[in-house]
Order: C-alpha cells, then structure tokens, then sequence
C-alpha cells in the first residue's frame, strides 16, 4: 500500500484533482467568481500532462469548445456559476441532444443575474433540470464536502462517458471555497469508464444506432468513420430528418438511457434514519448544517435523521419514499426560495408532511435555524 | 450525338436558368418549365462554365483525355 | 459535377435542400475542388458549421461532419483543431452566422491565429428564417426586416478578420469559382487562420427584394463588380469605387496557435527536459 498523505484541499482544487485523475485531458473556459480556481489550476496543470486548458472568449464558446473536444475522444470538462450557466444552456441542450459527453461544473451562487458573485445559494437546481430548452436527459451531482468535490468529479467524468449525457457536478460557493484535511485514492484505487467505440467497419458504422444498452458507440473524430453530428433530430444515421417517428425515437430513447440506469446513477446517504420520525432532506453545504442539527436534536432525544442525495437529477426517488413512510414530518431546507423542496413534496407528500426552510439571501442556513424549524414542526 | 460533350443530369436540374444563361455560345438552352436542354451542341467549346456554374450538379462536360 | 469529385460527397443525401439558383451548390463544389487538390489525409479532414443555408453543406459532404449551434461554429472548431491539431478543420459559415450571432468567436478565433479554414458564404441575407437583413446586407438594400432599406452600416468582414490577426484573407465568388477554389487552397496551407469570404447568391430571398429579376443576373453581378486585386493595383481609384475586390487580400504568417501550446506542453510536461 502507498502512503497516503492527507492534504488541506479547496473544493474547487479538489474538484480539479478529480477531473484530472479521472482522466480529464481537455479543458475550456471563462473566469467567473466563484468558480475560477478551477480553471486558474487547470491552466497549470494540463499541460505538466500533456491536456490542454484554453480560456475561451466567452461561457458560450467554452462550452461549445469542450464539445468539440470530445467529439476527438477527450474527456472534458468546463465549470463556471450562475450567469455563465445560463449562457452555456444553448450548447448543453446540444451535448444532449448529439450525445456528446461533457462534465459541467457549477459554482452555484446567488441569483438571479449578476445576484451575489462571492455569495453561496442553491438557487440552480431547477435551471440544471430544465435550464435549456426542450425536454432532454441530464445527471446531476452535489457534494456536500471537500472529499465529495473529488469523489463526484471522478463519477460525473464516468458517468458523461458511460451514458454519454451531460453531467453537472452542483458545487456551491461554500463547498468549492471551503478547506478540509481529505486523504485522495492513488490512482490504481479508482475505477475509471472509457466510452463504448465502434468495432465495425467504417462504411457499416450507424453513430446513433443501440442495443437494449440504449447508449450508441461513439467514433473518434479523424478516425475514419466520417460520421455526422447535428442538433438536429435525427435517425441511427446521424442524419436529420423531419420524421416525427424519428423525433419520437430519438427523445424516447435519450430520456429512457436516464430511467433505465436510474439505479446506478443515483446515489445517496442515509444518517441516523433507521428510528427516525422526523426526516430532514438536505444537500450540498446545506447538509451540513442538517448534521450539526441532528446531532444538537438527538441529544434532546429528537429522533431525526437525515437523506443526503448525492444525485439530484435523476432524483433518488425510491429510497426517500421508503423513509417517508416511517417519517412523520419530513422538511427541506434549502438556499433558495423551494426549488427541490416541490420534488420532495411529490414524492412524500401522501406519507408525511413536508414543509420547506428556505434562505436566499447570500447567508447559509444554519444549524440554529434548522432546530428551530424542527421545533416549529413539533409543536 | 456521338460528339457531345455534355452530360445533363435532368431529374437534377431546378430550372435555374444559370448554364444556359452563362453560355458563351448558346449550345444550351432551357424547355418549357426552365430546364437545361441542348440546343446547339456544335457550338459547345466544353469551356466548362454550364458545368462549374450549376448549383445542384446536373452537368458534366466530358473532355478527351490524352 | 464531376465523377472526381463524387466520393467527397454523400451522394445519396444529394440534391441538397438550396433553393433553385442558390450559389451554396457552386461553392461547396469549389470547396470539394479544393480538397480534391490538396495533399491532406481525408480521414483526418473535419468540416463544422453553425445554422443557416450555408452551415447544410457539411451534411452532404464525405468526411467527419460536425452542424453545431448558430454562430458556434468556430467554438466548436476551436475545441476539435486544439484536442487534435492532426486535424485538418473546415468551417463553413454564413454571413448572419459569423459576423452577427459568431461575430465574438470570429474575432477571438482570428486572434488566436488557430489553424481553421473558414469559408464565409455571404448571401448578404439570412436565408434559413426567408430572408431577413444581417450585418452584411448592404446598406440601403432590402430584406423582410429592412422594408425601407437597410439603415445599417454593413461590415466589410475581410477588413475585419485582418484586424483580428487572421493570417491569410481572400474573397472569391461563386462566378470566379477556379479563384475561389485557388483561394480555398491557399487558406489551407496558410498554418493559421485562415478566412475566404465566398459571395454568393441568394436569388430568392435577397435577389427578388433588390432587383436581380434571375440568379443568372446575380453572378453577373458578381463579374462586373469584382475587380481582381492585382488589377486594382494599377487603376485609378474612380474605376475601383463602388466595386468589390477579389483575391488574395492578406498573407502574413505568424505563430500557429495549436503548434505554439504543443511548445508548451513540451516543456512543461511531466518528464520532459
């Protein structure tokens, strides 16, 4: 076994350590506060590794740059926060849409607009469900620390390249500016995905074309398999069409790659919820809070416990209902105004009563606020 | 017609009107509904400009190879 | 066309959806041309385009084909030529395409001097949503947005690209389609970025609105009107006003972008010395 050392890591650092590690070797994108850390050590650390870092003119281009990219056969990723998320919608829906993977880290601040650059919030929840148009698959992860910024960057990598749909890794300004003592995996520790390349010869190769896996085998550009990517919809060929049985395929198919490997996205934790009554459901640095506060409440002999989902798109909607049941009262907190609160609502609401606490003001909730939440709930 | 020189691709052809417009000679001109046809064939010098100048590639001049 | 030239195209996506008279048909097969000439691997040979007319022709064409975002293009480009400078990488875009919505990626891509060769089919009209102005609509001309005439000041995109560092520009049409081609050539073996500007036509949408009467009308149009660069330099300047120029207007190498971060990654990267 190799010495492990531990090291006082950013969010953000640990984030790019992940990328890395997980094979990332591309890189594009904009400063932006608070995510720029991730893109000042990718500018460093690329290139010791052969990868490149390029700042693009804008969140648009870094985004269509990333995809570009991948479509040699590099692992990508960008990261950015708010306003340029919004900008990168138009390139996401396409990464969707022609399956392209790529990594999208978000440094969530608050909003809307230019909202509270320094400021944390959770206020993107529902832009990275819905944020571009149309209906299209998309995951979702959210660390809660500085350990989790590594361990979900490496599975958003695995997980863009196995499925072959756009990853958002959901950081928030507390998670990706705060340090903590982490000891990483060695390298030979992590399983790392390839995406799935065509063994056919050229001339027989359908770039859309799918087993009952669902997910198409996808050529190198300049390998020869002189394929056709467009935004448009399209049949097996690639090529677009304006049949709406060709529209239907395609969407069916690209939202069921997500429900039909919905249990190997999601991912979850469970804490202190085997007796629990009451049932609190929080992520990203939210969830720490909600920790402090059970421990603070099971000291009051307050049976609470706490469902930490780790993927939050596609939601772990089975295991929460399971909980609920047991559950009298569940209660979200979240820094936003009740975003995931009403997919909470939807999936608990004939088991337990839900209710939400909610701040957007450039302040996290803390542990205080959440015990007195509680405490409102019992009474 | 064993001296044409030009192969005309009809089902091709939208009727633009750009070859036989173009030609130098008037070896080409259009039918009823605007398509290419050849109208003086002996005229053609195979200059090439129907050819290089038709968008939907309805025309091939054939040229002696030596 | 040519049987030469039939294995550059996916034939059985032929004919293309141009309107009849449209000039994308003559400039693609001047492209094709070009390739056809060129000593390039044609698996390693991308072509990418935004939205609009223009940005179908890589549908039709034989090789790894990329129909991205409106105005995206050369972002897209960018990402495949740095990930792998093996690559040889065309950009087919229109005038709406690159100079209004990809007006920012145009300018930054020149500056870069990354090694794309974009090919600008300027129509002088956004022909995909029937016809509206765009920034390269003369002035005074009209379009379904510019009823009155344009009020716009309309750019002169070479002008432009040599501005934003672009290392080789020249301008063809579709009627001096072997200049066009020879244009297209050189762009190539200019290691750096590379614009064409390729004026063609729009007879439906920009002809009908501004007195072409047919598409034959529009390249002759283009022949009376362009004047040669090296012609021009022996005219007075009262024969050039009001006329076009043709050719190769800009030839200035210098450091190619991905060849410069490769320099980079050889002294930086882990090992090396």
């Amino acid at each position: 076994m190799t010495d492990k050392k531990a090291r006082l890591l950013q969010g953000n650092h640990a984030c790019t350590l992940g990328a890395l590690a997980a094979g990332v070797r591309f890189y594009a994108g904009y400063p932006i506060t608070p995510s720029t850390e991730i893109a000042e050590i990718m500018s460093e650390e690329l290139p010791k590794l052969g990868g490149k870092f390029i700042q693009m003119e804008d969140e648009i281009a870094s985004m269509a740059c990333i995809l570009g990219a991948s479509l040699t056969g590099k692992k990508v990723l960008t990261a950015s926060s708010g306003p340029g998320i919004s900008l990168k919608q138009e390139n996401i829906g396409f990464a969707a849409m022609t399956e392209i993977p790529c990594v999208i880290v978000n440094v969530q601040r608050l909003g809307p607009s230019t909202g509270g650059p320094t400021s944390p919030a959770q206020g993107d929840i529902m832009q990275a469900r819905w944020g571009t148009h149309g209906d299209h698959p998309i995951i979702a992860l959210c660390p809660s620390s500085v350990k989790e910024c590594f361990d979900l960057t490496v599975t958003a990598v695995n997980f863009t390249e196995k499925y072959r749909v756009p990853v958002y890794l959901m950081l928030d300004e507390i998670v990706g500016h705060m340090r903590e003592k982490v000891v990483l995996p060695n390298p030979e520790e992590l399983e790392l995905v390839e995406r799935k390349k065509p063994t056919c010869a050229p001339h027989e190769y359908k770039p859309y074309a799918t087993d009952e896996s669902l997910i198409p085998e996808m050529a190198d550009f300049g390998t020869g398999y002189k394929w056709h990517v467009t935004g448009l919809f399209h049949d097996e060929t690639g090529f677009p069409s304006n049949s709406s049985q060709v529209a239907e395929r395609l969407m069916s198919r690209l939202m069921n790659k997500i429900e039909k490997y919905k249990d190997e996205i999601c991912m979850w934790e469970e804490i202190q919820t085997d007796d629990a009554e009451l049932l609190l459901v929080a992520y990203g640095c939210t969830a720490r809070s909600a920790q402090e506060a059970i421990k603070l409440l099971r000291a009051e002999g307050i049976k609470i416990g706490l469902f930490k989902p780790k993927t939050i798109w596609p939601f772990p909607e089975l295991p929460l209902e399971k909980l609920a049941q047991q559950a009298k009262h569940v209660i979200v907190p979240e820094m936003n105004l009740g975003q995931l609160y009403y997919e909470i609502d939807r999936i608990c609401k004939d088991k337990a009563q839900v209710s939400g606490l909610f701040k957007a003001n450039g302040e996290l909730i803390t542990p205080g606020e959440i015990i007195a939440k509680v405490k409102e709930v019992l009474s | 017609m064993g001296n044409n020189p030009l192969e005309i691709f009809i089902e091709k052809c939208k009727a633009c009107g750009i070859c036989y417009t173009l030609c130098p000679r008037q070896a080409i001109g259009s039918d009823e509904q605007g398509k290419v046809i050849i109208t003086e064939i002996d005229k053609c010098t195979k200059c090439g400009i129907c050819e290089n100048h038709c968008p939907d590639y309805a025309i091939i001049v054939r040229r002696e190879k030596n | 066309m040519i049987p030469e030239l039939e294995k550059f195209f996916r034939v059985n996506k032929l004919p293309h959806i141009w309107c009849p008279g449209c000039g994308n048909g003559i400039i693609t097969r001047c492209l094709v041309e070009a390739i056809s000439q060129l000593d390039i691997d044609y698996d390693k040979t991308i072509v990418i385009s935004g939205i609009g007319c223009s940005s179908r022709a890589p549908g039709y064409m034989n090789f790894d084909t990329l129909h991205t975002t409106h105005g995206r293009a050369l972002a897209f480009a960018t990402g495949v030529k740095l990930a792998n400078p093996e690559l040889t990488v065309f950009v087919i875009t229109g005038d709406g395409d690159a100079t209004a919505i990809g007006g920012n990626h145009f300018i930054h891509a020149a500056r870069r001097n990354i090694d794309l060769n974009v090919i600008l089919y300027n129509n002088n009209i956004y022909g995909m949503t029937g016809g509206q102005g765009s920034p390269l609509t003369p002035t005074g001309h009209f379009s379904t947005t510019t009823p009155y005439g344009s009020v716009d000041r309309n750019f002169d995109i070479t002008k432009l690209a040599i501005a934003a560092g672009a290392t080789y520009v020249a301008r063809g049409t579709a009627f001096h389609d072997k200049l066009l081609t020879d244009c297209i050539k050189k762009g190539v073996e200019n290691k750096g970025f590379s614009l064409i500007e390729a004026i063609t036509m729009c007879p439906i949408s920009y002809g009908r609105k501004n007195n072409f009467a047919t598409p034959a009308n529009m390249l002759e149009w283009q022949k009376n009107n362009a004047i040669n660069v090296k012609a021009a330099q022996k005219l007075p300047p009262e024969k050039i006003a009001g006329k076009f120029l043709i050719g190769e207007l800009h030839n200035e190498p210098y450091a190619e972008y991905t060849a410069e971060y490769d320099k980079l990654i050889a002294k930086y990267q882990e090992g090396a010395k």
